[in-house]
C-alpha cells in the first residue's frame, strides 16, 4: 500500500470511537497514517459496545453484550491493536470547530486544546429519540439508552420493577437485557402494533441474523412471562403520593385505559443522530424521510458537502452498528483516495454495496416500529417538552397561535424551547412534532434548530484554549 | 404567465428589523398605507439576536435626542407593541477600571447634562459595598438608573406584529431583489411573487442596505460587523444592572431566569448573511467575564452566537432623506447600537414621509456627510473663483 506523499501529509482526525470511528482509524492505520481519535467517553467502543470502567471489567463480554459479544470483542480488539498507532484522546469533548481546528475539552485535567486537522471523519453516533409523556420528569424515568448505559456501564438497574415503553428495536433489547440481568420487567409497552412488525418481515429478512435476534428477544421475554403489549398509547407516568418517584404507568390499549405499578420506566422511540459537529463544520443538511430528521448529506462513500469532511455511522443517519463499521471504513478509504493514496477499490465498492442493501432493511425497521405520528396530537398542553427550560406543549402551541411561529428557530426564539443546557438535543424532536402538528405542516417543513457552539456546556474558565497542541501526544 | 401580485401603497419598506417594523407601525398610526417586505422573518436578524442593551448612557451626544425619544417609547412598550418584551429599567452601569476611565465618565456626564439622563457617579468604596460581586478591577463607575435591558428575541418580532395589527401588509420570506424609480414612484420586486408600487420607499435593510443606496447613486462605506454573544446556564440571581465597561470590551446582564448574557469581541462571517462567534473572541470574553464577575468562574457557557450588523466608519447611522431621489428615506448603519434607538428611528422615518421633516434633530446622520468632501471638490471645480479658506 502506498503511503501518502510527504509533501501533503494527511493529518486526519476522527471524532468518535464507536464502531464507525474504530474501523475508520483501522483503515487509516493500515495505510500508514496515524490519525488523532477524539472521544468524549473514557473508553473506546461507542454506545453499543460501551466498555465499563476498568473497575467493573470483571464481567465477561457475553454478559455485557449478549449476541453482540463477538462483534463487541472484535471492535475492542481492533481498537486495542491500534492503540499505539493512533493519537487517542479519550475523555475529550469536541465543543467547537472553526477554521480547520477543533476545540477540545479534556474532562479529567479540565484543560482545553485546539486540534488541527487536514481531514475529518465525523463519527459522533446517536442518542435516544425522546417523545415525552406526562410524568416523564419524575425521578425513576430514564431513556432506553440511559437504562442500558446504567446496566452496561455502571452495572446497576434503574429499578426493581421496570416498565419499558416506546418503540424501536432497542425497546425489546433493553427489556431482554434487564430481564437477563435479573431485574423484574413488569411490561413492555410498544406503540407500534404487532401487525406492523409482521408486515415488515419481508424487508427485515434482508438482515436475517439481526431479524432473528429481534424475534429471539421477543420470544424469550414471552417465554419468561414478561407482558408485551402492542399498539399502546402511553398516557402518563404515575407518581407516588408525594410525586417524588415513579409509581406506575398508564396507557391506552386501543379499547380502554390501563395502569400498572412499577418503580422505574425506560422509554424511547429509537435513536436520533448527533449532528451538531457536522452543523458547525458547515455541512449541508437535508430532510431524510427514512429517518424523519434533517441530516447532513453525504455521498455513498461518506463525503459530506464540505471538502475534507467525511461522515460515518449513526451520526449521519441511524443505520445500526454493523453499518457503522462499514461506513467508517468506507469513509476512511474515501479520505485516503481523495488524499492521493491508492486504496483497494473493490473493497470500497463492496462496502458501498453492503451499505446500500441495508437501506431496505432500515425501511423495514421503520415499518415495524414507526414513530407514533399522532404523538403530537395527543400530547396534552401541560406536558413538559423541554425540561431545561420547563417549556410545555401548551406554551409551544400558544406561541404558534399568538405569534405565528412556523419554523423551529423562530419557535425557539419566542418560546425558549431548546435554549437550555441540551441545546435542543433532547427536546428538539418533540418540539418539531408539536410545531408541525400545530401549524398543519409536514415535519420536514418546520426546519431544524441551527447548531451553535459549544456542542455541550463548557466551564467559562476553560473556554480559553491553551496554545496549539499540534503534534501533542504524537 | 406570471402569478405575480401587484400592490399599490403609500410607503414601501425594505427590511423588518426593529427600524423597518417600527417605521411601519408609526406610519400606520398616521393612517398611511404600508407594505413591508422582509427577506427572512421579521426581527430575526440584528434586531432579534442582539445583546438587548437598552441604554442611552455612552451614546454620542448627537444621538441623545433620538435616544430620549426612544426612551419614551420604551416606557410605553406594552401599550405600543402588546408585550413587555422583558423590558426592565434595571439600570445600566458603566464601569471604570482606572482613574482615567472615571474622569472620562465624569466628562460624559457634563457633556450630556442637557439631556436629563440622571447619571450618578459611584466611587470605589460605595461600589464595593453595593456590589460585592464585582471583581476588583472596577474602581467606580457611572449609573444610569433608567437605562436597562430587554429581550430582543421578543421585542423585535413584536414590533412587526403590532404594525401588522395596525394594518401594515407584511410579507415575510419576501426578498426584495429589484428596486427602481420610474419617474413617478418606486417599484419593488420580490421574485415572481410580488411587485409593490409606492411613492415613498424606506431603506431599512440593516447590514444589507448598501446596494439599495448604491442603486440610487449613494454608495456609502457600509461594512458588516459581527459582535460576539454568549450566554451561561442559569445561576442564582445576583445582579440587576446591565453592565458595560468604559472603553468597551465586555458587557453583560442577568435575565430573570438567572442566565448571564454577555457580549464582546468580534465574530466571523460564514457568508454575507450569517455569522458565528469566534473562538478567540469567546476565550477573551470568558477571561474578561471572570475578571469582571468572579462568581462566574464556575458557570458554564451553554451557547454562543453572533449577528450581522451594518457599520459605518463614524459609528453613526444614516437616517434621513436620500440626496438623489425624492421619496426615498434611509435608516440603516446603526453600528452596533440601534436596538435602543430603533423605535425612535422608525418614528422619525414616518415623520419624514408625512412632513418632509422630523421633530427630532437628525442632521448628524445625514447621508450627505459621506459626500460633503466630494461635493466641495465639485463645487470648487465648477466655480473657479478662489474661495476663502475657513480657519
Ligand atoms: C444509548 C444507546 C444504546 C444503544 N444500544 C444498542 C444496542 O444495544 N444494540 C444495537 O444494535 N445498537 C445500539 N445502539 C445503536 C448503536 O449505538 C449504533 O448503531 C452504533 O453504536 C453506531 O456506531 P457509531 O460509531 O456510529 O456511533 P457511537 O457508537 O454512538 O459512537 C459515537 C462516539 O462519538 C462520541 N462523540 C459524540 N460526539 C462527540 C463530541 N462532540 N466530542 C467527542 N466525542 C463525541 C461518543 O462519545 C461516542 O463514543 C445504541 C445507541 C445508543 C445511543
Ligand atoms: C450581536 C449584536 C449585539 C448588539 N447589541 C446591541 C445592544 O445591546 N444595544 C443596542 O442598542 N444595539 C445593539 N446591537 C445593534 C442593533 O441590534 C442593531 O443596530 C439594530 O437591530 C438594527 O436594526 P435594523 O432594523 O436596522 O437591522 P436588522 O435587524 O438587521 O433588520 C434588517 C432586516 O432587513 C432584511 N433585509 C435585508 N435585505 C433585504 C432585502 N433585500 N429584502 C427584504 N428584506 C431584507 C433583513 O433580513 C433584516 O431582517 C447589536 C447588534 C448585534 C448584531
Amino acid at each position: 500500500m502506498t503511503a501518502p506523499s510527504s509533501s501533503s501529509p494527511l493529518r486526519p482526525v476522527i471524532v468518535g470511537a464507536g464502531p464507525a470511528g474504530v474501523r475508520a482509524a483501522e483503515a487509516l492505520v493500515a495505510h500508514g497514517i496515524r490519525p488523532v481519535v477524539i472521544d468524549e467517553a473514557s473508553r473506546a467502543g461507542g454506545q453499543i459496545y460501551r466498555r465499563p470502567p476498568s473497575s467493573l471489567a470483571a464481567r465477561s463480554a457475553n454478559v455485557l453484550y449478549g449476541f453482540e459479544a463477538r462483534r463487541a470483542d472484535a471492535v475492542h480488539t481492533a481498537f486495542d491493536a491500534l492503540r499505539e498507532r493512533i493519537d487517542y484522546r479519550p475523555d475529550s469533548l469536541v465543543w467547537n470547530a472553526q477554521g480547520g481546528r477543533l476545540d477540545v475539552l479534556h474532562g479529567p485535567t479540565r484543560s482545553t486544546s485546539s486540534v488541527p486537522y487536514s481531514q475529518l471523519i465525523v463519527a459522533t453516533g446517536a442518542t435516544d429519540r425522546v417523545l415525552p409523556v406526562p410524568g416523564w420528569t419524575l425521578p425513576g424515568v430514564y431513556t432506553l439508552g440511559g437504562a442500558q448505559v446504567a446496566l452496561k456501564f455502571q452495572g446497576c438497574a434503574i429499578g426493581q420493577r421496570v416498565v419499558f415503553m416506546g418503540t424501536g428495536p432497542l425497546l425489546y433489547l433493553v427489556a431482554y437485557q434487564y430481564a437477563k440481568a435479573g431485574a423484574k420487567v413488569a411490561a413492555v409497552l410498544d406503540t407500534s402494533r404487532f401487525a406492523d412488525q409482521l408486515a415488515a418481515t419481508p424487508a427485515m429478512l434482508r438482515q436475517p441474523a439481526v431479524f432473528a435476534k429481534g424475534v429471539y428477544y421477543v420470544a424469550w421475554l414471552r417465554a419468561h412471562g414478561v407482558a408485551l403489549h402492542g399498539g399502546v398509547r402511553p398516557l402518563r407516568v404515575l407518581g407516588d403520593a408525594a410525586e417524588s418517584r415513579v409509581a406506575g404507568v398508564a396507557w391506552h390499549d386501543g379499547r380502554e385505559e390501563r395502569t400498572l405499578a412499577c418503580d422505574a420506566v425506560g422509554f424511547g422511540y429509537a435513536l436520533r443522530s448527533e449532528t451538531q459537529l457536522a452543523d458547525l463544520l458547515g455541512c449541508r443538511f437535508e430532510f431524510a424521510s427514512l429517518h424523519r430528521a434533517h441530516l447532513p448529506v453525504r455521498d455513498a462513500a461518506g463525503r459530506s458537502s464540505v471538502r475534507g469532511v467525511y461522515l460515518a455511522g449513526d451520526g449521519a443517519g441511524i443505520m445500526g452498528a454493523d453499518a457503522a463499521e462499514w461506513a467508517g471504513e468506507r469513509a476512511a478509504l474515501a479520505l485516503l483516495a481523495d488524499g492521493g493514496v491508492a486504496v483497494d477499490t473493490a473493497r470500497a465498492a463492496m462496502l458501498e454495496r453492503r451499505l446500500h442493501k441495508l437501506g431496505t432493511f432500515r425501511q423495514g425497521l421503520e415499518r415495524a416500529f414507526p414513530v407514533p405520528h399522532d404523538w403530537a396530537a395527543h400530547a396534552p398542553d401541560e406536558l413538559v417538552v423541554c425540561r431545561c427550560e420547563n417549556i410545555t406543549a401548551g406554551t409551544l402551541r400558544q406561541t404558534v397561535a399568538e405569534n405565528g411561529a412556523d419554523e423551529m428557530n423562530r419557535l425557539k426564539a419566542l418560546s425558549r424551547v431548546g435554549m437550555g443546557r441540551c441545546q435542543g438535543r433532547m427536546c428538539g424532536v418533540a418540539a418539531a412534532e408539536i410545531l408541525a402538528h400545530a401549524t398543519g405542516q409536514p415535519v420536514q417543513q418546520v426546519g431544524r434548530l441551527r447548531g451553535q457552539a459549544p456542542i455541550k456546556p463548557i466551564p467559562i474558565h476553560l473556554a480559553t484554549p491553551a496554545p496549539s497542541t499540534e503534534g501533542a501526544g504524537a | 404567465m406570471t402569478g405575480r401580485k401587484t400592490l399599490r401603497t403609500d410607503v414601501a419598506v425594505v427590511g423588518g428589523g426593529i427600524v423597518g417594523a417600527s417605521a411601519a407601525l408609526a406610519l400606520r398610526k398616521m393612517g398611511i398605507g404600508v407594505v413591508l417586505l422582509e427577506r427572512d422573518l421579521c426581527g430575526s436578524r440584528s434586531s432579534g439576536v442582539n445583546y438587548g442593551g437598552v441604554r442611552r448612557q455612552g451614546r454620542p451626544v448627537s444621538q441623545l435626542p433620538l435616544a430620549q425619544r426612544a426612551h419614551r417609547i420604551w416606557g410605553n412598550l406594552r401599550e405600543t407593541i402588546g408585550t413587555d418584551g422583558e423590558y426592565l429599567r434595571s439600570g445600566h452601569f458603566k464601569i471604570a477600571r482606572s482613574e482615567a476611565d472615571m474622569a472620562s465618565l465624569e466628562q460624559y456626564r457634563t457633556k450630556s447634562r442637557d439631556f436629563d439622563l440622571g447619571l450618578e457617579l459611584i466611587s470605589a468604596a460605595r461600589l464595593r459595598e453595593r456590589c460585592p460581586w464585582l471583581g476588583t478591577r472596577a474602581v467606580g463607575g457611572s449609573l444610569c438608573a433608567e437605562d436597562g435591558q430587554a429581550n430582543p428575541r421578543l421585542v423585535s418580532p413584536a414590533f412587526a406584529l403590532a404594525a401588522q395589527r395596525a394594518g401594515a401588509q407584511i410579507f415575510e420570506r419576501h426578498k426584495v431583489d429589484e428596486v427602481a424609480h420610474d419617474g413617478k414612484g418606486f417599484l419593488l420586486r420580490s421574485g415572481n411573487a410580488l411587485e409593490v408600487r409606492a411613492p415613498a420607499l424606506l431603506n431599512c435593510a440593516g447590514a444589507w442596505s448598501g446596494p439599495i443606496a448604491e442603486y440610487f447613486g449613494e454608495a456609502v462605506p457600509l461594512r458588516s460587523s459581527h459582535p460576539v454573544m454568549a450566554v451561561t446556564e442559569p445561576v442564582p440571581h445576583f445582579m440587576d444592572w446591565s453592565l458595560g465597561v468604559e472603553g468597551g470590551g465586555i458587557y453583560c446582564r442577568q435575565v430573570a431566569r438567572g442566565n448571564l448574557v454577555l457580549g464582546g469581541g468580534r465574530g466571523i462571517a460564514l457568508d454575507a448573511d450569517r455569522a458565528r462567534a469566534d473562538r478567540d473572541a469567546i476565550a477573551t470574553l470568558a477571561a474578561q467575564a471572570v475578571e469582571l464577575l468572579p462568581t462566574l468562574r464556575h458557570a458554564h457557557f451553554i451557547r454562543t452566537w453572533s449577528g450581522t450588523e451594518g457599520n459605518l466608519p463614524d459609528h453613526q447611522p444614516v437616517l434621513g432623506p436620500s440626496r438623489t431621489t425624492p421619496g426615498l428615506f434611509h435608516g440603516f448603519g446603526f453600528s452596533g447600537a440601534g436596538f435602543q434607538i430603533g423605535p425612535a428611528a422608525g418614528e422619525v422615518l414616518a415623520e419624514l414621509v408625512r412632513d418632509g421633516r422630523s421633530s427630532t434633530p437628525i442632521e448628524s446622520f445625514s447621508i450627505e456627510r459621506f459626500f460633503a468632501a466630494a461635493a466641495t471638490a465639485e463645487d470648487a471645480a465648477a466655480d473657479k473663483t478662489p474661495t476663502p479658506t475657513s480657519p
